[in-house]
């Protein structure tokens, strides 16, 4: 096999894991390829050099290329999701003073009742809530779209949801800017160590099973280059599974924590990896084992639902035809690319490449190429059911 | 966003001490806001911007609140740096909804010159108000093009500069060590580091800095 190298880009979080594991355990290398990472500062500039080319592939939100091929935001490059890096791993966040209003209502922070807690914050929020999200089109947004406007906040009208990228979150929370934040980890975990805020609730309370951020390049570029496209796919595969075993996290957390990675202490990146979370000050803990997920439950395939959903949220607030959009964003998750170039590895390959989403209430068996493929509960806080043929 | 309410603010063109909004309808001027935190980078972005034409020059060197204070100078034309996280939060002005908003898009280049490219390699990324003819920007952009690529030399010189001499302390002090310690010349010094290293396939640097830290424990 030649050597080739390929350059993706990356944000400083604990997601970033299975790109950044499958440069520094080798196994892009056994593929033959040299990944050279380059972390970006914002999502608007990774999305730019992904578009523009100065990057071959990215760590990418989700909802991100689906917003592109919509038409929203700046460009329209089409950029193609081949496989999901991570599901889940996002928490919510409130300020202190909220917090203490709400322990005060006899809330209990149980960490896991998305119904109970946005009731909570609702109350305690007295009408003026500001919520900070890492980009307009994140699973953070969307899930918060879908979590307040379930409850009664339909945004904008009831409810204020500002851009603040990750990094920025504490600060912002610190200086009075946002009432809450729905973000990746690490930047929830350091504003509960920077004492400005507490951890209300992780992103699977609202959807089990949630997207977080996919493998993203050029539509062009995988067309062009099949084979540097299968080898990268299949390099950032093994390095989800590795991640899959938990044996594997406190070596993980080591590598991520470096500086010219997530630069952070790795024992909290250790939280997020593990799923345990220290949720305020004082010290109290939750575990959630489904927190981050990088491999078990078919993690990886892009299935079309899951797009779908998101197209068909984005469509819903910013004025668009739900059943187009949710069209055209299945169109971005390349399950056949994903089935093409993962067959040969093992890789658990659903019979289906859609689903209903949200109707899997607990761990199940499903057809595969293997038979041996379980999914995970995805059900969404609410018990709806998504089905991505009846958007309308 | 950039629905900004007239009749509570008016911003007057600070020469002529007319409404902006009235200048603008009038002549060619455009209303430029530059994000930029450094006071003497901003003011150099706001020289050679004057030389792209007769603008109104803005400078928000504020990051919190960016979009708020954006929607209220109601620009038509932003430049942010690329390496600015706050970058991502004009992402949300792309996305104006109300009939009363001037939605803004990151200017992208239809033709072939490839001048969106251009700018994001030289670390710069304009959003643009919707509707604003790409041979009216181009001049501006022309001229935060070249004062970002300064800015990039002038920053990868500064560090290769201090990396030069953090590096030539280090090797000094290490000199002075082996000088003390075995009694011989600053030559030999020299030398005998510079031997360890190719023997060892490492660098200078890294031998004396191994060196230095050596006796800082032992001491």
């Amino acid at each position: 096999m030649s050597g080739v190298t390929v350059t993706a880009g990356f944000l400083a979080l604990v997601d970033s894991a299975p790109l950044v594991i499958a440069r520094e355990l080798g196994f892009a290398e056994e593929e033959g390829i040299t990944l050279d990472l380059r972390r970006a500062p914002s999502w608007s500039t990774l999305r730019d050099m992904l578009a523009l080319g100065q990057i071959e592939a990215a760590h990418m939100l989700a909802p991100l290329p689906i917003a592109m091929a919509l038409g929203l935001g700046g460009m329209t490059t089409r950029i193609d999701a081949i496989s999901v890096l991570s599901v889940n791993g996002q928490v919510i966040g409130v300020s202190r003073e909220l917090a203490a209003k709400m322990r005060a209502d006899g809330f209990p922070f149980d960490f896991t009742d998305a119904t109970l807690a946005g009731k909570a914050l609702i109350a305690a929020s007295d009408g003026a809530l500001r919520v900070g999200v890492p980009f307009p089109f994140s699973t953070h947004a969307e899930l918060l779209y879908y979590w307040l406007s379930a409850l009664g906040l339909p945004a904008p009208q009831g409810v204020e949801i500002k851009t603040v990228p990750p990094a920025l979150m504490a600060e912002a929370m610190a200086n009075g800017e946002i009432d809450a934040f729905c973000v990746g980890e690490p930047w929830g975990s350091i504003a509960v160590e920077n004492g400005v805020g507490e951890l209300l609730l992780p992103g699977c309370a609202i959807w089990g099973f949630a997207p977080e951020k996919v493998l993203a390049v050029r539509h062009d570029w995988a067309e062009a280059e099949a084979d540097i496209t299968g080898r990268l796919l299949r390099a950032v595969w093994r390095a989800g599974r590795w991640l899959g075993d938990r044996s594997n996290l406190t070596t993980a957390s080591e590598i991520l924590a470096r500086p010219e990675y997530v630069n952070v202490p790795a024992e909290v990146v250790d939280r997020a990896l593990t799923g345990r979370l220290v949720i305020s000050q004082s010290g109290e803990q939750r575990n959630v084992p489904e927190f981050l997920e990088f491999h078990a439950g078919a993690a990886n395939f892009p299935w079309k639902s899951q797009a779908a959903w998101i197209g068909a949220q984005l469509a819903a607030r910013t004025g668009l035809d739900r059943a187009s959009a949710a069209a055209t964003a299945k169109g971005v998750f390349r399950t056949d690319l994903y089935r093409r170039h993962l067959r040969a590895t093992g890789a658990d390959l659903p019979g289906a490449s859609e689903k209903l989403e949200g109707a899997v209430q607990q761990k199940s068996p499903a057809a595969s190429e293997s038979g041996k493929l379980f999914l995970m509960r995805d059900a969404f806080f609410d018990g709806r059911i998504f089905d991505p043929d009846a958007t309308n | 966003m950039f629905n900004l309410p007239h009749a509570t603010v008016e911003w007057v063109h600070l020469q002529t001490g007319l409404p902006l909004r009235f200048l603008r309808g009038m002549s060619n001027r455009l209303s430029i806001v530059v994000v930029e935190k450094d006071r003497d980078r901003a003011m150099l972005i706001m020289e050679s911007l004057r030389d792209a034409g007769d603008h109104d020059v803005f400078v928000i060197s504020e990051e919190t609140g960016l979009a708020r204070r954006i929607s209220e100078r109601n620009p038509d034309v932003v430049l942010v740096d690329v390496s600015s996280p706050s970058r991502d939060m004009l992402e949300e002005l792309t996305l104006a909804s109300s009939p009363m908003d001037r939605p803004v898009a990151m200017f992208v280049d239809k033709s072939d010159d490839g001048l969106t490219k251009a700018a994001i390699e030289a670390g710069v990324s304009a959003y643009v108000v919707d509707g604003l003819r790409s041979d009216r920007i181009k001049p501006i952009l022309d001229a935060a093009i070249t004062r970002f690529h300064m800015f990039q030399r002038m920053r990868t010189e500064l560090e290769a500069t201090k990396r030069a001499l953090e590096e030539r302390k280090i090797i000094d002090r290490a000199k002075g060590l082996l000088m003390k310690a075995r009694g011989i010349g600053e030559d030999e010094a020299y030398a005998l580091l510079r031997k360890t290293a190719m023997d060892q396939g490492r660098k200078v640097v890294d031998v004396a800095e191994a060196l230095v830290t050596a006796v800082g424990l032992l001491s």
